[in-house]
């Protein structure tokens, strides 16, 4: 967690400074969900993820240097610098896809569920309460029960679509709310602690691999804008100061410290060697050439 | 040789894939029950419910359903009954499917087969009835097959399957009871065009239910002394560009036609690149022949007279080629 937490505070220096190209979506507050799912999952289980998603790469194992180096457009990035931050993939650690359609790419998971279903995987699935209003979402829940597909729908709610809070999109305050209408398993838990992620991540993995999907819902924040540049205004500071409050990187260390799993200074240690890890992956990120106009048109077609 | 229909050769160009391969499976609305064309019939009985699927009415998700299967190492074929309804899942074949190796950089490939039924005249009315084949063109990483022949339906199908990307395959729902001689159910590579008809005087090229209409209207130019010679494309990404310019280079006079509407339709780029690649050779401009700007009426009347038929093909080529009849 303090790993993605100093990565994507480095991303933010490099746009603020004009470093770094592109739209670029931060997952800062919001980091227990990735590291509270990811430790659960076993080698040949799959994860999607959003357009919010250097959170998700990283927790289930990419290399900080090479996600960096997508998201500067260079020749090492992990697509070679053909996704760029909304579209990372990184097969090697059982992230298939991440998308910049909201909602575009949770049918994609059950595809792989079923052809991954007679082996044990799991897929587990990362979207926002956003795309629980498209319909992908609702067909996706009606045929990852239908087929008893082991889908994990693990949504993330942060209580905005974009700009707008849920309330403008949906009288339905809970998304879990949707699965009992598919018959599918559901819990809705506190998304900034990340033990109580695991344990409901675990749980709905037991499940799925059992043969049924689950849908988890981690309610959360995001303590940045909706894209970096987005001042987001349309938050008033009660609300923001509210969340800050519930850090889920600062929470696990008060925890640790006060169950004395760790020092003080062990946290303060994890949280420098966070920054040092952060800072190497941007500079080796920079060193990495941009790849050359010949590469447009390469792996189009296979 | 045997004679089959396009439908009947086209399940058994599938059945074949589906026994060489395992890998290799159905999905869609009502294919376990046949389709309504009976495209998939008694293939559940053969293969099973795991490898005959069928799905709810939920196009776009299930072309996502395709899309996480290719990706994950099965080769489905994802039967869209209508080629309107494939509207309800470009956003997956456009943004998910057909970028899925280039946005990755190589590490996942998306061996997707799409079966479409496209095509007017069957009175069925603008929603049953569009071929909207020009739309899968615009979409790099995406190959589209348009069959004309009971051999290319089976041959161009199996090529799709054993194909790593996404293939579109555009049947002609006009086409499904025509029978021919099959000499062999086989794989017809992707990219290579057929002369369906040779001739020295004017280059028409067409696609699908139009190859026929091509054809006849050169058998009506023949009784006139104009030799035509009729070039299916057989897939138009990718496009075997050199059988066109090497006909067009011979004939000097070229013809586009097909059956959906002019506009931006497949007529359009095969024109400019005709013209690209041959405006030395030519006499005249490519001439180019589509629907009106309109939709597919229902009314039999109405949808005879939208349709590009052999008189006016034939028509088109008396005035390129400056000699009317």
């Amino acid at each position: 967690m303090a790993l993605i937490r100093a990565f994507e505070e480095t991303v933010s220096a490099e746009i603020r400074d004009g470093r770094m190209p592109g739209l670029v979506h931060l997952s800062i507050g919001q980091e227990a969900t990735a590291v509270g799912v990811a430790d659960v999952l076993r080698d040949g289980d799959r994860v999607y993820s959003g357009h919010r998603a250097h959170g998700h790469a990283l927790a289930l194992g990419a290399e900080p240097w090479r996600v960096m180096a997508e998201l500067l457009g260079r020749r090492d990035g992990l697509c070679r610098g053909k996704s760029g931050s909304m579209h990372l993939v990184d097969v090697a650690h059982g992230l298939m896809g991440a998308t910049g359609v909201v909602g575009g790419n949770i049918p994609l998971a059950l595809g792989t569920a079923f052809a991954l279903a007679p082996s044990g995987a799991v897929v587990v699935v990362f979207f926002g309460d956003g795309a629980a209003q498209s319909g992908y979402f609702h067909e996706s829940l009606n045929i990852a029960s239908l087929w008893h597909l082991p889908v994990i729908f693990l949504c993330e709610n942060n209580g905005y679509a974009e700009f707008t809070p849920r309330s403008a999109h949906t009288v339905v305050e809970r998304v879990a709310r949707h699965a009992e209408t598919y018959g599918i398993a559901s819990s809705t838990v506190d998304g900034n602690d990340v033990l109580a992620v695991r344990a409901a991540a675990a749980d709905a993995v037991a499940r799925a691999r059992a043969g049924a999907p689950v849908l988890v819902e981690c309610l959360t924040y995001r303590m940045r804008g909706h894209y970096e540049g987005d001042p987001a205004g349309y938050r008033d500071t009660a609300e923001v100061r509210e969340w800050r409050e519930k850090d889920p990187v600062a929470r696990l260390g008060r925890l640790a410290t006060e169950r004395g799993w760790l020092s003080a200074a062990d946290v303060a240690g994890i949280e420098h060697d966070a920054r040092a890890a952060a800072a190497d992956a941007l500079a080796r990120a920079h060193r990495s050439p941009e790849p050359g106009p010949d590469e447009v048109i390469g792996d189009v077609h296979g | 040789m045997a004679e089959r229909t396009y439908l009947a050769a086209l399940r058994e160009g599938l059945a074949m894939e589906m026994r060489r391969d395992a890998r290799v499976l159905v999905l869609g609305e009502d294919v376990a029950e046949g389709g309504p064309f009976g495209a998939t019939k008694d293939l559940v009985t053969e293969f099973g419910p795991r490898r005959v699927v069928d799905t709810p009415i939920s196009e776009g998700t299930v072309m996502g359903i395709a899309t996480g299967m290719a990706q994950a190492g099965l080769r489905p074929v994802f039967e869209v009954m209508f080629i309107d309804f494939l509207t309800l899942a470009i956003d997956q074949l456009a943004n998910q499917a057909a970028k899925a190796r280039y946005m990755s950089g190589g590490q996942l490939s998306c061996p997707l087969v799409v079966r479409t039924a496209a095509g007017a005249g069957r009175r069925y009315g603008a929603q049953h009835s569009q071929s909207l084949e020009a739309w899968l063109l615009h979409l790099p990483g995406v190959k589209v097959a348009v069959p004309a022949t009971a051999a290319d339906a089976a041959g161009l199908l199996m090529s799709a399957i054993r194909d790593d990307d996404p293939v579109v395959v555009v049947e002609h729902k006009i086409l499904y009871y025509r029978k021919e001689e099959v000499a062999e159910i086989a794989p017809v590579p992707l990219g290579r065009a057929a002369v369906r008809r040779p001739g020295r005087d004017v280059t028409i090229v067409a696609t699908a239910r139009t190859v026929h209409e091509a054809l006849a209207a050169a058998d009506d130019l023949a009784r006139d002394g104009i030799e035509a010679e009729v070039i299916d494309p057989r897939t138009l990404v990718p496009l075997d560009l050199d059988t066109i310019v090497g006909s067009v280079r011979r004939t000097r006079a070229c013809l586009v036609a097909h059956e959906a509407p002019l506009r931006g339709g497949i007529g359009a780029e095969l024109a400019a690149l005709v013209q690209e690649h041959a405006i030395d050779q030519l006499d005249a401009a490519v001439a180019r022949l589509g629907a009106p700007d309109a939709p597919v009426p229902a009314a039999p009347a109405l949808e005879d007279a939208y349709i590009v038929g052999h008189d006016r093909i034939a028509t088109a080529v008396r005035g390129l080629i400056g000699r009317p009849a």
